[in-house]
């Protein structure tokens, strides 16, 4: 870890960026940032969220205006008035949220804004030979006339970055880009990543999976509150120096301590399998204070296998009995009535109602225990949501509108809203997705919580770490097929990444 | 919502007093910008017209909007929920017509308990059936209820053909003109006891607080266990019956029914309510907005008679009003 500034003043044809500020009114999001990228290089940028790694790059790729502070770019000095002004000098910005016109072309999507025309139509046999030439490039054969919408969320990534190549992009920032990946999209986008190095492209990468910044940077660069706090001239440094220095404390124990399961059966699932075949004869048992993970490359079928056994989707065949009863699934009201309550994968679109206030927001799903007779009176309200709100410790008051609240303190909320009744499973979908890293250990405690009131706990997630922290034993899905059940102890890394693979 | 709680916690003061108005603020949640302007209208017309306060013309604004308030209910219950119901207006010809062909001694007979009972039913079976299309055939509300304005209406002509049925009896007439207690005709009571009924419903009901759910998103509210299908099958449905009930208040208003009637009326209900403040894309409106929004659209209407403003004047003025009202109320939400 160095501070000293001999990362400024040599002048480079790379991005130079020298104290830049930005201010939201009173709040301060960015103070005095510096740091370079050199040609052919690819620097990671970490930080929690609202650390300012965003700002920052919304900076430079031309979206947001600094209030102070300077930029040189190919020894130039470098403001770009708008992302337009930015793509023209060559800076390109891949959001995590991709920004593709999904019922148009492949072609149409990398030359929007700018399609080829040719005697005042559109050349469409130019830009479907270009479109495909930069596809190629990057090792992808996709048709250019396919629709955006058809393709895997890995292929439109790949879409994104052939449209930047085609802008002649030089500076590529990629936000959280493997998010929504499994881990062979992942190894083919640092392929790609390292071929456009090697050509002389730089790189910003902004990521949460930490595991990966060893493997695709060179340089990482860690902020914390505006400010860049670390900056490190290699990428192979421990994982917990670098969390410790994102969240500005030491991080003593991520995980909580597991509980020994009861022996009561809560849970039984028996040849699940989906209309779509999403997943097929899945069977497992989860006890009374149990926690039983389960992993999985994107598209294993995690997702919807859980969702099924909350009732959420339809099953083709198969039983899920709850404490030793048959649970009819016929919607997520029946699965919930059983005691079988999800915690879902999209918070913001699955898990609360945005525009209500975090009693509103506990007491969907519990009007029966709110609303007796039917009758919903404010102070019930108020009153199951303050004892929800201590219970888990959410940092908000019951009239508090629910989006001002953080990802970790309204996934707490989302599981407030199931606590009281109380379940006897309770399964949890990514719960940890989009939340700060020091936030996360309160989630986990929580989680450790549940099994040892002596509910059966099912935790799904991407994050490897994550499940295998927390479970007892880990069901390990590949394509819909299980492909084993592994017990703690021999739960570790390339066990799980073997059977996930196979 | 949230504005008024805001508002009413830092009030904040003990006793009863504070409890009531926090209970009546949470009626006209969110209304504060409507109700604003509600008032400086009718402040403006009194200044500007010596008759717009007086007993007999605020009263005859009352007459004037219960067909429109009746179907703003309805309306506000399939906004809530991220729904719209275009075929509203249809809808209350039909049940008009409905009413009239089974209760007038010309055609069926029946009497009008009957006939009203039938029209009811039609006009529940049409909302009903609207709802199924959104909620079985997955029709977007706007297609399913445009589908659902254009067969009402189809229906409604066939019944006689497309001639009106005139002449009901002296009762029923006088529902909409014998003001009892000196002030309240029966029809403008049903109106009242309705919005009572619904605003407690949506307010305090558990089922009322779901569509809010529904609205603000419906596949949390699914997860949550809410049977959002069947209660917005519900809700198609007990918009159609306040629409079929808006045609029989307008047959004793005017002692006939024609199946050309209630054109245009949806895009006045829809006025009402979004004036009140309810947002299209659902989960945010009240039944005091609504109220507001229908008074705003009846006071401006008989304003701009008493000063002899030309009916398409009055048009421009209230599509400028529909524009400000929403306008003003985007700004402000951007401004929190």
């Amino acid at each position: 870890m160095s501070l000293d500034p001999s990362h400024t003043q040599t002048p480079h044809l790379g991005l130079s960026v020298s104290g830049l500020c930005k201010s939201y009114g009173p709040v301060q999001v960015l103070a005095d940032a510096s740091f370079e990228v050199r040609p052919g290089e690819v620097v990671a940028l970490l930080g929690e969220n609202g650390a300012g790694k965003s700002t920052v790059s919304n900076i430079i790729a031309g979206s947001t205006k600094s209030d102070a502070g300077s930029i040189t770019w190919r020894a130039k000095p470098y403001s770009p008035a708008s992302p337009a002004a930015a793509i023209d000098a060559g800076v390109g910005m891949i959001h995590q949220e991709l920004k593709l016109l999904p019922d148009l072309s492949v072609a149409e999507n990398v030359y929007v804004g700018r399609l080829l025309m040719r005697g005042g139509r559109i050349d469409r046999a130019a830009m479907n030979a270009q479109a495909s030439a930069q596809l190629k490039r990057l090792g992808l054969e996709v048709s250019p006339e396919r629709k955006v919408r058809t393709l895997r969320i890995a292929a439109q990534q790949q879409v994104e970055i052939a449209k930047a190549l085609t802008l002649n992009a030089e500076l590529l920032i990629f936000d959280e880009p493997t998010a929504a990946l499994g881990s062979e999209e992942t190894e083919l986008l640092f392929k790609q990543i390292r071929k456009l190095k090697a050509e002389g492209m730089s790189f910003i990468y902004i990521s949460h999976r930490l595991d990966e910044i060893a493997e695709i940077a060179d340089r990482v660069v860690v902020m914390r509150d505006g400010r860049i706090v670390a900056r490190h001239e290699r990428a192979d440094i421990p994982v917990r120096t670098v969390v410790e220095q994102m969240v500005g404390r030491s991080v003593e124990r991520m995980f909580p301590p597991l509980s020994e399961p009861g022996s009561k059966m809560l849970l039984e699932v028996e040849n699940l399998s989906s209309p779509e075949r999403s997943f097929q004869n899945v069977s497992f048992s989860v006890r009374a204070g149990e926690i039983l993970g389960i992993a999985g490359l994107i598209g294993a079928g995690r997702t919807e296998l859980v969702r099924a056994i909350a009732g959420a989707d339809p099953i083709s065949s198969g039983s899920v009995r709850v404490a030793g009863k048959p649970v009819h699934l016929n919607g997520p009201a029946a699965a919930i009535k059983a005691g079988v309550v999800l915690v879902p994968e999209d918070r913001k679109a699955q898990g609360v109602v945005l525009d209500q206030t975090i009693g509103e927001n506990l007491a969907i799903g519990n009007f029966d225990h709110v609303a007796p007779n039917g009758w919903v009176f404010p102070k019930a309200v108020q009153k199951f949501a303050e004892a929800g709100i201590s219970r888990l410790g959410v940092k908000g008051r019951p009239n508090q509108a629910i989006s001002k609240l953080s990802g970790g303190n309204q996934q707490k909320v989302i599981i407030a809203k199931w606590i009281s009744r109380p379940p006897k499973v309770f399964i949890l979908d990514e719960p940890t997705r989009g939340i700060d890293v020091g936030a996360r250990a309160a989630i986990y405690d929580v989680i450790a919580d549940l099994a040892r009131s002596g509910m059966a706990v099912v935790v799904v997630s991407s994050d490897l770490e994550e499940v295998l922290g927390l479970s007892h034993r880990v069901l390990v899905l590949s394509r819909g097929r299980q492909r084993g059940i592994l017990d703690r102890s021999e739960a570790s890394n390339v066990a799980v990444m073997e059977l996930a693979t196979s | 919502m949230a504005v008024s709680n805001g508002a009413s916690e830092l009030k904040a003061g003990p006793g009863a007093q504070a409890a009531a108005g926090a209970k009546l603020s949470a009626l006209f949640a969110g209304t504060m910008g409507p109700l604003i302007g509600l008032v400086l209208l009718c402040l403006a017309l009194s200044l500007t017209t010596d008759t717009f306060l007086t007993v007999r013309n605020i009263l005859n604004v009352l007459d004037q909007v219960t067909v429109l308030g009746i179907m703003a209910i309805g309306m506000t219950l399939v906004i809530l929920i991220g729904g719209i119901d275009l075929s509203v207006g249809s809808v209350l010809a039909l049940a008009a017509m409905v009413m009239g062909f089974v209760a007038h001694p010309d055609y069926l007979n029946l009497g009008m308990p009957a006939g009203i009972v039938t029209a009811l039913v039609v006009a529940g079976l049409c909302g009903l059936v609207s709802g199924l299309l959104v909620t079985v055939t997955k029709l977007p509300p706007f297609i399913a209820t445009l589908a659902m304005m254009s067969v009402a209406r189809g229906l409604a002509n066939m019944i006689t053909d497309g001639s009106q049925i005139i002449g009901f009896p002296d009762w029923f007439t006088s529902l909409s003109i014998i003001r009892h207690f000196g002030f309240l005709s029966v029809t403008v009571g049903l109106m009242i006891v309705l919005a009572i009924i619904f605003a407690i419903f949506l307010n305090y009901r558990a089922t009322g607080r779901s569509l809010y759910a529904i609205g603000g998103s419906a596949e949390v509210a699914r997860l949550s266990g809410i049977p959002v299908n069947s209660l917005t099958n519900w809700v198609y449905a007990v918009c159609g019956v306040l629409a079929g009930l808006a045609g029989i208040v307008l047959a004793a208003r005017l002692d006939s029914v024609q199946p050309s009637s209630g054109f245009g009326y949806e895009l006045d209900t829809i006025a009402a309510v979004v004036i009140g403040g309810a947002s299209l894309s659902g989960g945010v409106g009240s039944i005091g907005g609504t109220a507001i929004g229908v008074l705003i659209i009846g006071v401006l209407r008989n304003g701009l008679n008493l000063l002899g403003v030309s009916p398409f004047i009055q048009q421009v003025v209230i599509g400028v009003v529909i524009a400000l009202a929403v306008a003003t109320d985007t700004w402000r939400r951007r401004a929190q």
